[in-house]
């Protein structure tokens, strides 16, 4: 195997872990970026849109729509859920992670009861590529380009639009805000129901590639957290380099030692950075600005 | 005898609800019942009851580090593992005699506590507070889960007790007391109940001493405000790791007693849904609290157990809406909230007969 195969199997692993970190992490670096909430519930929205994209792309719906269909799904649940139960606490952190602990206890054992404990999954798209003696997923590639789409659908929606202002603007001062004449409770709502939006993409977009089962959720909600802890709470400059630095964590252990050992490879590694950097990358990166 | 005098004016205090002679009489008579009532019920009745108390353990511990000192940790399972596992490897390579069971057990708790001291040295010493403890945590306890879960193979073995992956470990020999003309063995009916009831009392007590001193009063403080409690002098990194530490030893101690009343111990006893279990015991009962805890956790498991012979699947998800409408309604817990109402109650009539 010469060096360019090498470097271009090493450089997939990277993409691949990268796609899945980063994707898994963003909806729940959105909502604790914005609003502090940590959204225990994150992984269950995951599955939501997972289920929903699976359950549309066999109704007969193309992927790339059915997978919107599980995003938009998500977002709404997210909607109905910020209203009924987050709302009421945002005053209290530790109680939002307990609260959502419930909902998530809620939506894996609803599911489980509602759907059964599995669900008939639809195949990966696209086939495989070659190159040297290994085949590659170009599914996988796709995810890549989301991950990066998102990243830079995320900076658009922050930077260049209206919400975006209002939203940073919220962050910020909220009473400011408020006095200025934003409604900051819509923009809370928002903010929650596009993280969760997220969370349903990333399940819809992981839909074709894994099994479908009432706890997968569980799969993402250990590595959307570590990125969040490792990037701390800015989404462009927390969750990315996190993803970034992670992904080649988790892909070396995993190719040296196997898929156990680059998730150990990567709690070690949050544990070092909380260490070292208790606000994550981004609040190392902001330090100055603050 | 004065020092002792000092020492046990502490079980009375401004951190535990419950004072004065009445809830003393009450606490003897609960006692006294607790002792006489495997007189007149069954073997499977007691061990069921044991089975209770073995989780009460280990959400005192989550009281103690969650409701007294603010940090949410969702690792009391991980620890609640480690021991169960650190029994199991013990009691299965040296066997149980000459009492080695009960020094199973301290080692087996030493283990859960020194695992503490490692990860609390890094969130406490790293100065990560709030919502990033539960998230830690919680990561360090699902990860611990995967890997007891895929160590099935015959290569995954310590001495001779193998770790058996996601079925976990068995046939680990019960606690023996040692006793001239052989030991006592503590089978899971009367004769473990009377040792848990006997340990339960004594860290119910301990705790209760504990937060009424000066330690447990700068826990308080440093939940309520750290920056404050720091510019007054005390170190709120050292404090916080010491109250993990012994919450996680307690933790310990269930996982232990839980290993022993059933003679097994499995991965998913660190999962997702165990993990939840405690919250929920300590949130619905009142996490700020001890009494409350207690009588909480007990309430719910029985309720739980009840429901599960009804429909276990139905179980979790009432669980589950238990947990979010405590935290909307009664953000305190229920139990609190009603030995607060009884507490004012009594205290207005106290008022009016003088």
């Amino acid at each position: 195997m010469d060096i360019a195969t090498l470097a271009f199997s090493a450089l997939y692993q990277f993409g691949d872990a990268f796609a899945f970190l980063v994707l898994s992490a963003c909806g729940l670096a959105v909502i604790f970026g914005m609003m502090g909430v940590i959204n225990l519930a994150h992984g269950e929205f995951i599955m939501c849109g997972a289920y929903v994209t699976v359950s549309a792309a066999r109704a007969g719906l193309p992927l790339p729509i059915a997978i919107a269909t599980g995003a938009i799904v998500s977002a709404l649940v997210g909607a109905l859920i910020e209203l009924a139960v987050i709302r009421h606490l945002y005053d209290r952190p530790l109680d939002t992670i307990v609260a959502t602990w419930g909902l998530s206890l809620i939506a894996t054992q609803g599911t489980l009861i509602v759907v059964g404990s599995t669900l008939a999954g639809v195949g990966t798209p696209f086939g495989s590529f070659q190159v040297g003696q290994y085949s590659y997923s170009i599914y996988r590639i796709v995810l890549f380009a989301s991950a990066l789409g998102v990243l830079g659908g995320l900076y658009m929606l922050f930077n260049w639009t209206r919400f975006g202002v209002l939203a940073r603007a919220t962050i910020q001062v909220p009473h400011m805000a408020a006095s200025l004449g934003v409604d900051t409770r819509l923009i809370y709502s928002l903010t929650f129901a596009c993280g969760a939006g997220l969370a349903g993409l990333a399940g819809g977009l992981y839909a074709p590639t894994m099994t479908l089962v009432p706890t997968m959720g569980a799969t993402f909600i250990m590595e959307a957290f570590v990125t969040v802890v490792v990037g701390g709470a800015d989404v462009f400059l927390g969750t990315a380099p996190a993803g970034a630095v992670l992904a080649v964590v988790k892909s070396a252990m995993t190719s040296w030692q196997g898929q156990l050992f680059g998730q150990i490879g990567l709690l070690v590694a949050v544990i070092i950075v909380i260490r070292i950097l208790p606000k994550g990358i981004s609040g190392f990166l902001l330090r100055e600005r603050t | 005898m004065d020092g002792l005098l000092v020492f046990l004016r502490r079980l009375e205090g401004p951190q535990t609800v419950g004072r004065g002679p009445a809830f003393w009489i009450v606490f003897v008579i609960v006692l006294a019942i607790a002792g006489a009532y495997p007189l007149f019920s069954d073997g499977y009745t007691v061990g069921n009851t044991v089975y209770f108390f073995v989780w009460v353990f280990i959400a005192l511990s989550l009281c103690l580090i969650w409701g007294y000192g603010g940090s949410l940790s969702f690792g009391q399972t991980a620890f609640f593992g480690i021991a169960g596992y650190g029994y199991g490897i013990l009691t299965i390579n040296f066997g149980s005699a000459y009492g080695f069971t009960l020094v199973a057990l301290v080692l087996a708790v030493g283990l859960a506590a020194l695992f503490a001291v490692l990860l609390g040295y890094f969130m406490f010493f790293g100065r990560i507070a709030g919502v990033f403890i539960g998230i830690v945590t919680l990561a360090v306890t699902l990860m611990l889960e995967r890997f007891m879960a895929q160590t099935a193979g015959p290569e995954w073995h310590v001495g001779v007790a193998r770790l058996n992956g996601f079925n976990g470990m068995s046939g680990m020999p019960p606690l023996t007391i040692p006793w001239p003309g052989g030991g006592i063995v503590l089978f899971a009916d009367i004769g473990l109940y009377y040792f848990v009831l006997a340990l339960l009392v004594l860290v119910y007590l301990g705790l209760r001493i504990l937060m009424n001193s000066a330690f447990g009063n700068v826990i308080v403080a440093i939940r309520e405000n750290p920056e404050r409690a720091e510019m007054l002098g005390y170190d709120v990194r050292k404090y916080q790791l010491i109250t993990f530490v012994i919450g996680a030893a307690l933790a310990g101690l269930s996982g232990v007693l839980y290993t022993v009343w059933g003679q097994y111990i499995t991965p998913s006893s660190m999962g997702m849904t165990a993990a939840a279990l405690p919250l929920i015991w300590v949130a619905v009962g009142g996490r700020s609290d001890l009494t409350s805890t207690l009588i909480g956790t007990l309430v719910v498991l029985a309720a739980f157990q009840a429901l599960t012979i009804y429909g276990s699947q139905y179980a979790l998800v009432f669980m589950g809406v238990l947990l979010v409408l405590t935290v909307l309604i009664a953000p305190n817990g229920l139990v609190l909230a009603v030995m607060n109402l009884l507490a004012r109650l009594t205290a207005r009539r106290g008022k009016g007969d003088a």
